[in-house]
Formats: C-alpha cells, sequence, structure tokens
C-alpha cells in the first residue's frame, strides 16, 4: 500500500468512526435523559412565579408534548446548524458557556498533562536505570501510593493543607470576590490555578511512571543496548542516546491515550476547588437538569477524548518508525 | 559486572595449545581463553538457588592475522564465549578461568576499557542496531564532540570502501536490505580500528554473493592483520575463510583442527563429533548423527559426547578426556592420536 492510500484509509476510518462514535453518544444520552424524571420546564422556571399561559408556551418550546423520536431529530437538526441551544442555568447559548467552561479546563488539563508527562517520564527514567537499587524502590513506593489514592481524597488533602494550613492558595473560586472578572490579575488566576493541576498531575504521574520504568527495562535488556555496551558505551550516555529516544514515543503515546482520564479527574478536581471549568459545568448542568447544555457537554468532551486517541493512534501508525520496522520483519 | 575473569599471571598457560601455534611461535596469540567456565545463578522454586553451568574447561587462542571458526550447534555457548571476552555477561553470570588479551591478563575493567576500542563484536541480526537512530550515529557510535568530525570522515571513507551510498547514512535500521545492514555492522567494527575482531553468526539468511562477500570483508580484516573470530552454525563458509575451527560442543571445545584437516572421509579430523559434522555436510555423506547435546543440568562425569560416540571405549565414561595436541590441532578424546 503506498504511504497516500494508507493516510486516505486511516482518514476515511477515522472519520466514519467519530461519525456512528457521535450519534451513538448522542443517542444514548438524549434518551438517558428523556426517560430520568428531569422537568425541563420545572428547571427553566426554577423559583420563579409564573402564569399557566406562559407555562404552556415555555412547554411548547420546550416541546414537552412531542414525541421523543421527533424531538431527537430536531435537537440533531439544529446540533448540525451549529445551534446548540441555549443553557438554562446561565441563560446564554450553550455554545458560549461551554467555550468559556472548557478552556478554563483545558488550561487546567493542558498543564497538568504536561506536568505529569514530564514529571513522570523523567521518574520512570530514573527508577529504571537504576533498577532495583533504593531510588527505583522509593519511586516505585510512591507510585503505588499514588494510585491507591482516590482522587477526590487527595484533592481534599492537598486543599486542607496548602490552602486551609499554609493559606498559600486560595479555597475555590477562579476569581476572587469583590473582584470583577476583568480585573482578575494574571497572578490571582494562576494562584487558584496551581493546586487543582497538582492534584490532577499527580494521579497521572503514577500510570507515566510505571510505564517509562518498564519500558527502559525492556530497551535496556535489548540486543541493541548489549551491542552499544559491546562498543564501549555505558551509564549516563547509553541510557540518554538509547533508553529516552526509544521510550519517548510509547509513552508520549500512552499520555495522549489517557485524555479520557484526564477529562475524569478533571471532573471531580473541579469540584472539590470549585475550579470553574467543563467539569464542574457538567456537574451543575445534571444537577439542575440543564439537558441542552448537558447534551452540549457530552458532544464536546467526546470529541475530546476521541482525538486524544487519534494522536496516539497517528503517532503510533505514522511516526514511530519501529512499527515498519516489525511489519518489514514479518 | 560481577564477572570475575581472574588469570593467574605466574602459572605458565600450559595445555600444550602454545605448541599448537608451532611454526608461528613468533606471533603470540592476541587471545587466550584457557579453562574458563560460566555458569548462572538461577532461582528455582521458591528461593533455591541453581547454578547453571553452560561453559567449562573451554580453551581457545586467536592469532594475529588469522581467522578461528567456532561451529557449534545451537546452545554450545558460541555467543556467550564471545560475551564472556567482551564482558557483557548478564549480572546473574559467574566466570572463571583465565583470559588474556596481548600478553596481559584481561580483567573486567580492562575488558570495560578495550571494548570498542581494541575489541569489536560484529552482531548478527539487525536487532543489534537502535531502531530509532540514524545508521552514521550508529556506526561512529558514542565520541567526543571534537573528534565527531574525524570520525564523519571516517564513517564515509568506511561506507564508500564497502559501497554503501551516502544516503545510507540518513537511514533508519529499518530502511536498509540484509546486505546493507551486513555491511553496516561490519563497518562497525571497521570504524573502530580493533585488533580482535568477534562476529556473532554474522552470515545467516544470505544469498550466495552476499555471503561471499562478507567472509571477504572478513579475510580482509585478517589481512590486515586483525585477529577475526568468526562464530558461525555454517561449517562450509567457515572453511572458505579461516585456518583454524574450533568445534563447541555442550559448552566445551572438542577440537581445534586446521582447515586442511577437513577433506575427504575427514580421516584427519580428530574426533568423532567433528566428523560428524563433517560428514553430516550436503556434499558429503549427508549422514547426520542421532541424539542431541546433553542439557546443561545433566552432569556429565567422562566424554561429554558420550551417549552419542559410536568409538566409545570402557574408560571414556570416567573422567574428561584429556586435552592432547595431535597433528597440529588439539582434540578432547580418548582415541585420538
Ligand atoms: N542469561 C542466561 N541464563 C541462563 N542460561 C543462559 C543465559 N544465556 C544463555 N543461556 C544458555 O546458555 C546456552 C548457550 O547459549 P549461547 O547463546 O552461547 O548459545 P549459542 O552457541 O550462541 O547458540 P546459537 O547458535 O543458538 O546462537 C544456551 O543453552 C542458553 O540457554
Ligand atoms: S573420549 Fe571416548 S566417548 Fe569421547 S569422543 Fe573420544 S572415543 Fe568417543
Ligand atoms: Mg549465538
Amino acid at each position: 500500500m503506498s504511504n497516500n492510500e494508507k493516510i486516505a484509509s486511516f482518514i476515511g476510518k477515522k472519520a466514519l468512526r467519530l461519525t456512528s462514535l457521535l450519534i451513538i453518544v448522542c443517542f444514548a444520552s438524549f434518551m438517558l435523559i428523556q426517560y430520568s424524571p428531569i422537568d425541563p420546564v420545572r428547571a427553566y422556571i426554577g423559583e420563579m412565579p409564573v402564569t399557566a399561559e406562559h407555562k404552556a408556551k415555555l412547554e411548547a418550546y420546550w416541546g414537552v408534548n412531542t414525541p421523543p423520536q421527533e424531538k431527537f431529530l430536531n435537537w440533531a437538526g439544529d446540533i448540525l446548524k451549529g445551534d446548540f441551544g441555549t443553557s438554562l442555568i446561565y441563560r446564554t447559548p450553550v455554545i458560549d458557556v461551554i467555550e468559556e467552561r472548557f478552556t478554563a479546563s483545558l488550561i487546567l488539563m493542558g498543564i497538568s498533562w504536561l506536568l505529569s508527562g514530564i514529571m513522570g517520564f523523567a521518574l520512570g527514567i530514573i527508577a529504571g536505570a537504576n533498577q532495583g537499587t533504593w531510588v527505583d524502590k522509593a519511586i516505585k513506593t510512591y507510585c503505588y501510593a499514588l494510585a491507591a489514592a482516590p482522587t477526590f481524597w487527595l484533592a481534599l488533602l492537598l486543599l486542607i493543607v496548602f490552602s486551609v494550613y499554609l493559606g498559600w492558595f486560595p479555597i475555590g473560586l477562579r476569581v476572587p470576590i469583590g473582584v470583577t472578572a476583568d480585573n482578575v490579575t494574571f497572578f490571582d488566576w494562576l494562584k487558584r490555578l496551581i493546586l487543582p493541576a497538582i492534584t490532577l498531575s499527580l494521579l497521572d504521574i503514577a500510570k507515566i511512571t510505571m510505564f517509562t520504568r518498564e519500558k527502559l527495562i525492556e530497551v535496556l535488556s535489548s540486543d541493541y543496548v548489549l551491542f552499544a555496551k559491546a562498543r564501549g558505551e555505558k551509564g549516563l550516555d547509553l541510557i540518554l542516546r538509547h533508553g529516552v529516544r526509544n521510550v519517548a514515543l510509547p509513552a508520549i503515546t500512552l499520555q495522549f491515550l489517557g485524555f479520557s482520564e484526564l477529562f475524569g479527574g478533571t471532573v471531580l478536581v473541579e469540584q472539590v476547588f470549585s475550579y470553574p471549568g467543563i467539569g464542574q459545568t457538567a456537574v451543575s448542568a445534571g444537577l439542575k437538569s440543564d439537558v441542552p447544555l448537558l447534551l452540549g457537554i457530552v458532544i464536546f468532551s467526546t470529541l475530546f477524548v476521541f482525538f486524544g486517541n487519534l494522536i496516539a493512534d497517528i503517532i503510533y501508525e505514522f511516526i514511530d518508525p519501529r512499527i515498519k520496522q516489525q511489519e518489514a520483519l514479518v | 559486572m560481577g564477572n570475575k575473569a581472574e588469570i593467574n599471571p605466574k602459572k605458565e598457560l600450559s595445555t600444550g595449545l602454545e605448541t599448537v601455534a608451532g611454526d608461528r611461535k613468533k606471533t603470540e596469540a592476541l587471545l587466550t581463553v584457557e579453562d574458563l567456565s560460566l555458569s548462572f545463578t538461577q532461582y528455582a522454586s521458591g528461593l533455591r538457588q541453581t547454578e547453571l553451568k553452560v561453559i567449562s574447561n573451554l580453551s581457545i587462542q586467536a592469532y594475529k592475522g588469522e581467522i578461528l571458526a567456532i561451529v557449534g550447534s545451537s546452545g554450545s555457548g558460541k555467543s556467550l564465549l564471545a560475551h564472556a571476552i567482551l564482558g557483557i555477561l548478564p549480572l546473574n553470570a559467574k566466570l572463571d578461568g583465565k583470559m588474556e588479551y596481548d600478553g596481559k591478563k584481561l580483567t573486567q575493567e580492562r575488558k570495560k576499557e578495550m571494548r570498542g576500542k581494541e575489541i569489536a563484536l560484529i552482531p548478527q541480526a539487525i536487532t543489534y542496531l537502535d531502531p530509532l537512530m540514524k545508521i552514521s550515529n550508529q556506526v561512529i557510535g558514542s565520541v567526543e564532540k571534537e573528534k565527531e568530525s574525524i570520525m564523519k570522515k571516517l564513517q564515509r571513507e568506511v561506507f564508500q570502501r564497502y559501497g554503501l551510498k551516502p544516503e545510507v547514512e540518513r537511514m533508519l535500521p529499518h530502511e536498509l536490505s540484509g546486505g546493507m545492514t551486513r555491511r553496516v555492522l561490519v563497518s562497525t567494527a571497521v570504524i573502530s580500528s580493533s585488533k580482535l575482531i568477534i562476529a556473532d553468526e554474522p552470515t545467516p539468511g544470505l544469498d550466495d554473493k552476499t555471503l561471499n562477500e562478507t567472509l571477504s570483508y572478513f579475510k580482509d580484516m585478517a589481512d590486515k592483520g586483525c585477529a577475526v573470530i568468526l562464530i558461525t552454525h555454517d561449517i562450509e563458509a567457515a572453511l572458505k575463510i579461516s585456518h583454524k575451527i574450533a568445534v563447541f560442543y555442550a559448552g566445551t571445545v572438542l577440537e581445534v583442527a586446521n582447515v586442511e584437516d577437513f577433506k575427504n572421509n575427514g580421516e584427519n579430523l580428530r574426533h568423532p563429533y567433528t566428523r560428524a559434522l563433517w560428514n553430516a555436510l550436503p556434499q558429503n555423506k549427508f549422514q547426520a548423527i542421532k541424539g542431541h547435546q546433553p542439557m546443561q543440568d545433566e552432569v556429565i562425569d567422562g566424554c561429554i559426547f558420550y551417549d552419542r560416540c559410536s568409538k566409545k571405549k570402557a574408560i571414556c565414561s570416567r573422567g574428561i578426556p584429556q586435552l592432547k595436541q595431535v597433528n597440529g590441532g588439539v582434540v578432547r578424546c580418548n582415541n585420538a592420536s
């Protein structure tokens, strides 16, 4: 197969995959909400006093009495036109809410993703290179402990220690009380970002560290490292020349595959630190029956996780030359 | 790395091996391996440790300007000998015996210093190249910044000599063809200007043309004064270029023969096993011998070939036969004279 054909078939397959995934996810979420006891009209009205006439109008607007399949098709048609509807709790277009909240989350996730990636990789290399020594054992113990700790618990622990006792960081809310959003300094914002980002990355570090360690040990027992030794290479130089290079791609691939877990972690961490990101918004949308917002978030989260996996696949299929080598050997 | 290759400096090396050299008394052996044994510590069920002996009483010598072929079936310890000489055995390996290089004992420290400079390994397969590193960087190896440009020039020269096009420099291992891989692997040894070259099965899977070409590289190296150890399954290939052939069996050397001894029905060969190998070749009698070499955990008192030997005598099962010098070669057999 030529390279172009390969790329074309890859894109085709992935596009098909994404379309079917979105259809299934949308349909499933829609049905779940449809048959859940959520009443969008009540949610919209909230505590407002309304007349019966007004209520009937709203019911017609939300289509309470339209059959579900028709409702789904209407909604899906709107989505295709780029209209995600209006959020019930924020009273603004869903797309605006998602844009603002998703940006906040992306920054949080991006930072912790990089932090956990870099730290985890470095720790994994150190542990693997010193396999069996106390350094290795210490790093392993740390990883097991982290892997066993629930996200929620770790987040609370950090919050108690650094915000409550030490007072280094504010307790929640991205904008300090009494300051308008425009007046928030970069520093204020950064302060609110640090603890959630650290919590989120600490949880991820364990996975990437253990993976990097295993990979490095595997590489160090490979034929090519044996040959490098036979040629006089040793110590740090050997690890930098052959180890890091060969472990990096699989480790980066794993980091991209971790997007779904990262997203799951964000929902919890944002909740604990009252960080106004997409996770927290999803929770309020769910609790306050904001159906349009919830469905919008579901779609965008699906896209986010899908593209994480897609990048991992691209690295695997097109960037890592070892794949080609293995194919050549067969 | 925990391997002890202690060499007793005062004691003369005396298996009669140096007299094998006979006419070449003047050219001292570059490498002498004497009474080498190698075992692995293994953890059996629970915490019980067992010793697995894979090489025993092994002696060989390699001379400058000569090719010593090492032949023997799979698992006879050929690669491990190469790794022992280079000091790259795994941590659970225990090495005993004497090794001398250039007249001085070869300790683990000295091995570390010499590998890649004085002693070079030519590995068997492409898996010995880093899959993600460009060929030129691998051939040059790890060098100081100042030496980089000289080495680059040297590498270009070597590539030209071996007919490797300039674009090969920038390739990754998976882009090389079989013949190119071979030449690249040979280049890694040539560029190091080592005196002792150990090639571990450098020929399997090659077509006739590439095979002969590869063999000619080794011949060139020997002609330039290197000592070459050629490890191979392929007796025929070995006979084409080697001066001496050491026959390995179950972790020891049964015979070191001269190339001229391999002719007719093998009547000049000293050991029944060598004769059997010779007669198993298609162009000879094409007769394989029955059986297989003993397992490593079998304890054998007498001759290691006893079970399969058609000429065995009563004494053969009592005590390991002495290494004897016979007719310009050495052999470990009670029947040889
Ligand atoms: N790390 C190890 N631990 C235990 N046994 C080992 C180890 N490495 C090798 N051996 C054993 O030592 C024996 C000799 O191995 P070696 O690789 O030297 O054989 P070889 O003669 O090179 O064979 P081949 O022709 O297949 O390459 C084999 O039977 C192998 O199982
Ligand atoms: S020593 Fe005896 S058993 Fe061993 S090869 Fe010679 S004749 Fe055969
Ligand atoms: Mg081998």
